[in-house]
C-alpha cells in the first residue's frame, strides 16, 4: 500500500478556532454545519480534521471528521455530521450549535484517502460515508475536471440520501431498504461493481471506499472480486 | 482555554487509567485499517526477523508456537480518540523471537511489516523488555481477520497504529525510517500519554 499525499504537518499540529456560520439540514440524520477558519491552509479531497469541544471545567472532547467541501481557498469548510445516538460531539452539533458558536479545529490530516484529482476515482460509499466522496465530487465539478469519476453511494432510502439534490450522472444510488418506484431496494452488489471495472479507464480506478466497517468489509470484498487490485483500494472505515 | 458553549460532556467519572483526549470506548472495537482485509490463513502466515540480527530466522505457524507462551492483560489506545480497557490477548513475547534471531548492539530502531504491505516504525526499546507481543489470540479466541489475525503485532503502550496487523515480520536498522502513517502525518513515536498523535505534537 503506497503512501500518496505529503500532508503540511506544520499547519495541521495547531489547533486553530473554527466560528459556525451556516447549518443546513441534509437528511433527517445529518447536518451540514458551514465553519469559517480564516487560516486554514487549504486541504484535499478526503482528508478530514480533528474538532475538539471544551466544557467550562476544562473537559474536552475531541473527534475526527472527513471535510465535505472541496477546496475552495474561501477560509470555509464544511463537515456533515450524523445525529449519532449518545453522541457526545455530534450530539452538540445537532442539539445545542448555532451560528456564531466557536470549536476548535486542527487538520487537514492524514493524505492517503486523498484524491488530488489526478487519476480516475470510483467512489464507493454508505450512509455519512458518502461525506469525503463528496468532497471529491465537488472538487470534480469546481476544477471542471475531465478525468472519469464515478460514485456509488448506498443509504437506506431516498429521505437518508445524503446531499441528493447535489448528485448527479456521475453517481448511482443503492437503496437497501426503501426506494422509489421502478427502482429496485437491496444492497451493494456485484452487479454495480461489475460494469464499472467491465468498463474502466486507461490504466483503471482509483477506488475509495467509505462507510461502517462491515460496509467497508463487504464494498472492498466486492471490489476486489471484480478485479481491482487491492493497493489500489482506500478505505476509510467510521468505526 | 476555548470554552465551548452549551457543552457539557459526558458525565465522567476519573480515570486514570485515560491518556489525555481519549475517550472509553466500552465493549466496542472500531476497525481502523485503511486497506483491504486480506484473507490470510494460519498456514499461510510467517513471521521473519532480519535486518542487524545475528541470525535472521524465519517462524511459520507451527514454528511460531512452539515459543513460550505469553499473554497481555491491560488497555489500548488508537490515535483516533477511543481507549479499550482490559483487554487480553493471548500469543508469544517479541522478546522470545529476538533472542532467537539476537539483534546487533548497532540496531537502534525496527520497521514492522504486515503480509498487506503495511509498514510502522518503532525504536527498538519500544519492542524489548516485555514490551511487545505477537498475538494471535484475543479474549480467548482466535483473533479475527479484520483485527489482524492470524496474528499482530502489539505494543499496547503506543497508540495502536504502531501494533500492525497481519504482522509479516520485523527488519532491525542502525536508523529510523518512517512507516506508512508517520509518512502520512502521524507522530513518530505516539505515546498515547504525551498526546504524540501527528507529526508535530
Amino acid at each position: 500500500m503506497p503512501g500518496r499525499i505529503a500532508v503540511s504537518n506544520r499547519t495541521a499540529a495547531e489547533w486553530q478556532t473554527a466560528t459556525l456560520t451556516e447549518i443546513r439540514r441534509e437528511t433527517p440524520q445529518a447536518a451540514t454545519f458551514r465553519l469559517a477558519v480564516p487560516q486554514w491552509a487549504g486541504h484535499l479531497p478526503g482528508q478530514h480534521l480533528m474538532l475538539r469541544l471544551t466544557a467550562p471545567d476544562g473537559y474536552t472532547a475531541q473527534r475526527h471528521y472527513s471535510i465535505a467541501s472541496a477546496p475552495d481557498d474561501s477560509g470555509n469548510i464544511e463537515l456533515t455530521l450524523d445525529h449519532v445516538p449518545d453522541g457526545e460531539v455530534s450530539g452538540w452539533f445537532h442539539t445545542t450549535a448555532r451560528p456564531g458558536d466557536t470549536v476548535e479545529v486542527r487538520g487537514p490530516l492524514s493524505g492517503f484517502f486523498a484524491w488530488p484529482g489526478d487519476r480516475p476515482a470510483l467512489l464507493i460509499g454508505a450512509g455519512s460515508g458518502v461525506v469525503p466522496l463528496m468532497s471529491m465530487v465537488r472538487h470534480h465539478r469546481l476544477r471542471g475536471l475531465t478525468v472519469p469519476l464515478r460514485l456509488l453511494v448506498s443509504a437506506r432510502g431516498p429521505e437518508e440520501l445524503i446531499y441528493a439534490a447535489e448528485l448527479g450522472a456521475e453517481t448511482t444510488p443503492v437503496f437497501t431498504r426503501r426506494a422509489p418506484q421502478g427502482v429496485p431496494v437491496g444492497r451493494l452488489a456485484a452487479a454495480h461493481v461489475a460494469p464499472l471495472l467491465a468498463d474502466q479507464p486507461a490504466h483503471g480506478w482509483e477506488a475509495y471506499v467509505c462507510g461502517s466497517n462491515a460496509f467497508a468489509e463487504h464494498a472492498s470484498r466486492l471490489l476486489v472480486a471484480a478485479g481491482q487490485p487491492v493497493e489500489r483500494i482506500r478505505i476509510e472505515r467510521f468505526g | 482555554m476555548n470554552v465551548t458553549r452549551g457543552f457539557t460532556g459526558r458525565p465522567r467519572v476519573h480515570n486514570p487509567g485515560l491518556p489525555p483526549g481519549q475517550y472509553d470506548a466500552g465493549d466496542d472495537w472500531p476497525v481502523l485499517s485503511a486497506e483491504v482485509t486480506p484473507d490470510l490463513a494460519p498456514a499461510d502466515w510467517s513471521f521473519r526477523v532480519d535486518g542487524l540480527v545475528e541470525r535472521p530466522h524465519t517462524w511459520d505457524w507451527d514454528a511460531a508456537h512452539t515459543l513460550p507462551a505469553s499473554a497481555y492483560d491491560g488497555d489500548i489506545h488508537c490515535v483516533t480518540g477511543w481507549s479499550k480497557f482490559g483487554v487480553r490477548f493471548g500469543g508469544v513475547s517479541l522478546d522470545a523471537f529476538l533472542s532467537v534471531a539476537r539483534p546487533h548492539v548497532s540496531a537502534t530502531h525496527v520497521v514492522a511489516y504486515s503480509h498487506s504491505g503495511y509498514t510502522t516504525n518503532l525504536p527498538l526499546a519500544d519492542v524489548t523488555d516485555g514490551r511487545a507481543w505477537i498475538v494471535w489470540e484475543y479474549g480467548g479466541k482466535p483473533l479475527p481477520s479484520e483485527h489482524g489475525g492470524p496474528a499482530r503485532l502489539i505494543v499496547p503502550h503506543l497508540y495502536f497504529w504502531k501494533s500492525a496487523k497481519w504482522i509479516a515480520g520485523l527488519t532491525l536498522l542502525d536508523h529510523d525510517e518512517p512507516g506508512f502513517w508517520e509518512r502520512n502525518g502521524y507522530h513518530e513515536r505516539g505515546n498515547p500519554w504525551e498526546e504524540q498523535r501527528y507529526s508535530g505534537d
